[in-house]
Order: C-alpha cells, then structure tokens, then sequence
C-alpha cells in the first residue's frame, strides 16, 4: 500500500490567490483511526492555509511525539516538518525561530506531549511568545501508547477500562492565560466552521498561540462517561464554544533572529 | 616592600623589574613612587648588611614563554564558536561550562554586531533546561543557522535522547563538555575525564558520535570552529571534549591563530537552483557512495525538497518504515559515512619521527603536558618511550598502527574506569591486556610525577612476569 496520493486532479479545481489548489496544501494518506478526531484537525489546518494564501514552503511544521505529532505528515506537504522527540517541540521550534524568523511556525502536540512530559517546554514558550500557532490535540488520553488517562483528563472521566479519573485536570487554556500568552483558544475537531477561523485568527497572530482542541480517540477514549467522547463534546458544545478573548497585548519580540 | 626589597638583594632579582612594576603599580598615585622605592631599597640594604647576597638560588631572566599567550580554555572556545559561523547559543547554567557561553557573548557582542544598525546578528537563549538547550541547537541547525550548545556532565546526561535524535535524523549540532567530577553532582569544582564513554555513545539504540579532544586553548579555539564544519559536512553532533581545568583555568598556548581565507564547509546543502536540476531527491539517498546524503533547509523551493525530519525509522525518502531492509539499509549507511569519518577526521600527534622503542604511551586533553614532562622524568632513567596524542574520535587507522608498533602501551587517562581504553580496545579489536591504564581521578589535574611514578611501578610489576601481553 502507498501513502502517497495520486498527484492527478481535476483542472477545474477552485485555485487561491496564489495559484494553488487545496490539494497542494495535503498530505499523504492518514494511517490514525478511522474517525480520530486529529484527522479532522489535519482537514481544518488544510483549510485555513489554502484560505490563507500562505506559501507552503514558507511554513514549518514542528510536533513532538504521539498520534497527534504524526499528523504533520497528513497536510502541507511541501512545508518542511519536523517530528521532533517527546514533548520537546517547543525547544526546538524555538530554536528552528532562532534561525529564520521569516517562517510561519505551526506547532501541534498532544495533550501527553504537552500537559506532561512536555509542560515544561511548553511553559517556557509560552513567557518567551515564541512566535508559533501551538495547537493541542487533546483526547485526555495517550492514543499511541493505547489509552492512559492523561492529565488533560477531568476528574471523573472515564475511561475505556471504566475506571474513573481520580485527579483533576489541567487546563492548558486557563495556564496559558495565567502565564500571559498572547492568543488563546479551545475548540472541538468535530466543529470546523469554529476551528478553521480560529487556526486562521492563530496564524495571523504574531506571538505565542495556543488551540486547545478537543480532539476524540475512537479508539481510547469515545465510550460512556468519557468527557472527551464525540458525544459529551457535543452534547456540552456551548461551554467548548464560549471560549474567552484574550485581548492583544504588544510584547517585545525576545525572541532575536540570527541568520 | 621592604621584604621585596630584602628577597630581590637574596635571589638577585633585577633591580629595573621592581622599579617598573612599583611605577605601574601606583601610576594613579605618583605621591606613593618614591616612598615605596625606599622601602624597597631599606629592604636591599638590610639584606645585604646582614646575610650573604645573593644566595646559591637565583632569579634570572629566560625567554621560554616565546609567543606563548595565557588564556582560558573557555574563552578560546567560545571564541572558537564565533569564528566557526556559530549564530545560536543555547545553554543552562552550568559549572565548568558557564564561561563557555559567557565568552561566546562577550566576543559576539564585539565581533557579530551589524556595523550600520548596531544590531546584534547573534542568539543567546538561556534554556530552562538541557533537554530545551540542546533542543533549540539542533531547531537552528535544521534550520540553516549554526548554532550549540555548551554542557557539562549531568547536563550531557540530560541531552542523551536528542543526541540519538541528531544522529539518526542527521541534523548537524555542536555540543562543548567541559568535563568535571562525576557521578551523578559529583565533584562540580574539580577536573576529570570522565565523560568520554558517555559521550562517544550517548542515546539508547546504536549511536556514536564524532569527539574532538583539545589539549589547550588554541585547540579549543581551532577544535571548536572545526566542530561546526564537520558538523554541517557529516550531518550529525560534534562533542567537543575540554574538562574544568582547561576550560577554567589560564594555560599557557601557542597563539590562536585564524586564516580569513577559510571558508566555511556547510557539507551538501541544495540550493533551490540545484534542486530544480535533481531529478529524483531523496533526503537519505546514498547518492556519492560515501554515506552522506544530501539535505535541504526549509524554505528553500516552493514545491520541492521538503522531507519530515524524524527520530522514527526511515527510509531513503523520510518516509516512515518499519520495514527491516529499509531499517537495516539506513543502519548500514550510517555505518559507512562513519568510515568516511574515520578517513577524514583530523590524525593524532605523533611525537616521534618514527617509532622506535618498545613502549608507547598514549594520552589526550589536559592530560598531555603532564604526559610529556613524565616522558622526560623516564628518559632521565634510561626509560625511553614513544607517544601519541589522540584528537579525535572516530580513530583513524594510525592509532592502531601506533599500537601494534610497540609491546606495551600505556593509555592515561583521568577517570577511574579507564574508558578511553575500554574505547580503544573495542573499536581497534586490540587486547585489552596490551593497554596498560595510568589512571587518576581524584579531581586534580593529573601531575608528571604521578605518571611518571606509575608508569615505572607497572614497568617492575612486570618484569617479574615473562610479557605484559
Ligand atoms: C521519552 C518517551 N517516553 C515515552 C514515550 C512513549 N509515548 C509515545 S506517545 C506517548 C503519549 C502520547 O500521548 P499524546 O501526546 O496525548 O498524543 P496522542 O497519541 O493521544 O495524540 C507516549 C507516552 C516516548 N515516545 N518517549
Ligand atoms: S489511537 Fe486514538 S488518538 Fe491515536 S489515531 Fe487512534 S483514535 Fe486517534
């Protein structure tokens, strides 16, 4: 099987300003879960760019590790990507920024990636306002690694083996405000017509922005009882859909660009 | 002063040395001159009065120190990373290392300012830790810059999983380890070698990594810009290998010396131009037979050369794959551009035309000087030996010509696990009784007498038995 998508394509296809049509701002194929809420994350960030304009060369593509840090390979593919080690993205976006700051930096992580292994980098990247749209994948559980609870997970949850969720959960939106982050945001992969704004508002912003989107495992963590199911989310829509404006602040850019 | 004076009269020191250093001395207080000349020469009179001036010892003017310079060896390494194109420093506070990057902004601060705008075309990230410091070299190194970062040994432990990243990914990054004292905090403010298998192997799975082993701060200087070449040429992390005495203190060393004409070696980078002609590009393509693949840097071409650069396995064209062969083909051209390496790699030193005795001595770093004063301490017994100098890891064929050329060989070192010589004797296939270790590591700068000793204990121990070997 390959996972390279045929490059023939109707030549009627609706272009963008820049000549490109939408599948020039595709990937290969998805190998996650056949209903994982990620792939619909890929679609919506395929979307903004080609609504955006936005050169694909001129975008870097940096994850960490998990299911959400493979999809990189699922969109943009003439961006280069780096899939970087476990929870350490923001080190090496940052340096990567370091390097050429002309680039448009897109982040995406897990809520593993990000809330445990990797909250300190992320924490960091957040008070320096790298200039990058970080976007969390959250499914309060660890899919690559088949279903742990995270620390995304509220309490309560519960989760495929049935077990409640003892601790209380992270709220990686309510920290970024707390550390000053200059965009901030949380969605749902099953809601484009909110996401695909959001990711266009968060690659327009130059300074730190964080998308937490609630992003289900079908696989891990869809049954009953489960706060990040399709069902719960949906079921709860409003309180994913009143997300909070965080009003723009002008930081110094600490961030120096060497070449 | 008066003392001065009395010890000047004593070991005949010249007169013109005291005055000009007491002139130099209160230059902002000319009153206190003459009143200090005075004391110095109350100070000669009673001397000369009551004792028999000058005494057997003298104090007497040479010219040894020639050209020499005094310096530290971080500073000459952080210069050392200016002069080698470096952009990006990204480090956590750390003793031995601090002044590394500490000297790296005090000479980029001068040396990489934008003449019209003033400002500074240089990065100096302070991490929140090694794992982000580390991090952040190898994103600027991906990314076209040069750029490093300095550590010592927790820290190194610390970076082990991103340096299998950079070897596996092929991502060019310089590392500096001052050495100190470990395990684990160990002795922080003391001296030792004792990083270096660490080092050569660093990260889980089959990793090695290419070491450079200065010995004073003009190598520090020259291994340090050297490292940012071979970095970019191999794809792949550069240690270089200094401990805490040479990092911090001053040493005497041959001046540093740069030649402008040198250009950098960035190693096989495709422009957009050259990737409009490649027909089929693949990031980990064999194409040259010599293991090292061709990269691209992002944002080169709108719709070629782009990869997604990956810790996981993969194939000749980044794609991931479990596949065995796949796996094994990349293992096996890592294996081959390590040759390349080991056929590149700057040569020992040599400290003889050709060998001629019997017993071979082998050292490297901060360990050298002492090396070769205890080489003359054995000359002096009738015990002569020949040496080598090792700078570089991989080891290229002379060491193990060097080996075979001599009975016994003795490898010091400053660790107690003797693991240069684990090293050698692994990677050369040589007996392991053949290397005899030399070893201290108490935290002190080893002594010429301390080997010297060492060495002619071994020697007794075995002239009872019938052969080292
Ligand atoms: C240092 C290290 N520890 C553990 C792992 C194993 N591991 C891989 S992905 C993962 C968690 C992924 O969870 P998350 O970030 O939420 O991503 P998801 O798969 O749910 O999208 C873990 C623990 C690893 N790759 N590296
Ligand atoms: S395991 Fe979960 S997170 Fe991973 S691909 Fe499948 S559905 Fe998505």
């Amino acid at each position: 099987m390959t996972y390279i998508k045929p490059k023939f394509h109707h030549p009627e296809l609706p272009t963008n300003r820049l000549g490109y049509t939408k599948k020039e701002y595709e990937g290969v194929i998805s190998t996650l879960c056949a209903g994982c809420g990620h792939d619909s994350i890929s679609a919506a960030i395929v979307q903004s760019c080609f609504e955006m304009n936005i050169e694909p060369h001129k975008v870097a593509k940096m994850s960490g590790i998990g299911c959400s840090s493979k999809t990189p390979a699922y969109f943009l593919s003439n961006s280069h990507g780096f899939n970087s080690v476990h929870g350490r993205m923001p080190s090496v976006a940052t340096g990567a920024n370091l390097a050429n700051c002309d680039l448009l930096y897109l982040g995406v992580s897990g809520d593993g990636d990000s809330a445990s292994i990797g909250m300190g980098q992320l924490v960091h990247a957040i008070r320096r306002n790298l200039n990058i749209t970080y976007i969390v994948m959250n499914n309060g559980c660890y899919g690559l690694t088949k279903g742990q609870d995270s620390a995304t997970a509220d309490a309560g949850s519960i989760n495929k083996t049935g077990i409640a969720n003892e601790f209380n959960a992270i709220d990686l939106c309510g920290l970024a405000l707390e550390l000053g982050a200059t965009f901030v945001a949380r969605s749902f992969s099953g809601d484009k017509s909110q996401l695909i704004p959001l990711i266009k508002a968060a690659m327009s912003h130059k300074g730190f922005a964080l998308i937490d989107v609630v992003s289900p495992c079908v696989t891990f963590n869809n049954n009953t009882g489960s706060t990040k199911s399709y069902d719960y989310v949906r079921e709860h829509m409003e309180a994913v859909g009143t997300f909070d404006y965080a009003p723009y602040e002008k930081k110094s850019q600490l961030i120096m660009t060497a070449k | 002063m008066v003392y001065v004076g009395a010890l000047s009269a004593l070991l005949d020191i010249e007169h013109q040395v005291l005055k000009d250093i007491i002139a130099s001395e209160f230059a902002k207080k000319p009153k206190l001159i003459p009143l200090n000349e005075y004391a110095l020469q109350l100070g000669i009179d009673y001397a000369k009065k009551n004792y028999a001036c000058p005494l057997p010892i003298k104090v007497e003017r040479r010219d040894l120190i020639g050209d020499l310079i005094v310096m530290e060896g971080n500073a000459a390494t952080g210069l050392g990373a200016i002069y080698g194109g470096a952009t990006v420093a990204a480090w956590y506070p750390i003793t031995p290392s601090t002044s590394v990057v500490g000297g790296f902004e005090k000479y980029a601060n001068k040396l990489r300012i934008d003449k019209e705008t003033g400002a500074k075309k240089f990065a100096v990230v302070q991490a929140e830790d090694e794992l982000a410091a580390i991090g952040m070299a190898i994103g600027a190194n991906w990314n076209g810059a040069r750029g490093f970062t300095a550590t010592s040994g927790p820290g190194l432990s610390l970076m082990n999983e991103f340096l299998g990243l950079a070897y596996f990914a092929e991502i060019p990054v310089v590392l500096v380890d001052v050495q100190r004292g470990g395990p684990s905090t160990g002795m922080p403010t003391r001296t030792q070698q004792s990083d270096i298998l660490m080092a050569a192997y660093a990260s889980h799975g089959d990793t090695k990594h290419v070491l450079l082993f200065p010995c004073n701060p003009k190598e520090c200087f020259e291994h340090t810009a050297l490292a940012f070449d071979y970095a970019d040429r191999y794809q792949t992390p550069v240690i270089v290998m200094t401990d805490l005495d040479l990092g911090m203190n001053e040493h005497l060393s041959p001046p540093l010396v740069w030649n402008d004409e040198r250009q950098y070696d960035k190693g096989k980078v495709l422009s957009a131009a050259q990737l409009d002609t490649v027909a089929k590009w693949g990031r980990y393509l064999d194409v040259d037979g010599d293991g090292i693949p061709y990269r691209t840097i992002p944002g080169t071409h709108p719709s070629k050369g782009s990869f997604f650069t990956r810790g996981s396995s993969h194939d000749e064209f980044a794609r991931y794959t479990e596949d065995s062969n796949d796996y094994v083909k990349s293992m096996d051209r890592l294996n081959v551009k390590w040759e390349t390496i080991k056929n590149e790699i700057i040569e020992p030193e040599i400290y003889q035309q050709k060998n001629e005795h019997s017993i071979g001595i082998i050292f490297f770093g901060t360990t050298t000087y002492a090396a070769l004063e205890a080489m003359d301490l054995l000359k002096e017994e009738g015990i002569e030996t020949d040496a080598l100098r090792i700078t570089s890891f991989p080891f290229s064929a002379s060491i193990l010509e060097f080996i075979d050329a001599h009975e016994t060989v003795f490898v010091i070192e400053q660790n107690r696990d003797a693991q240069m010589k684990k090293i050698l004797t692994q990677e050369l296939e040589v007996h392991p009784k053949k290397l005899v270790s030399v070893l201290n590591y108490d935290g002190m700068p080893i002594t010429a007498n301390y080997i010297h000793k060492t060495i002619e204990e071994k020697l007794k121990a075995t002239i009872s038995k019938p052969q080292l070997v």
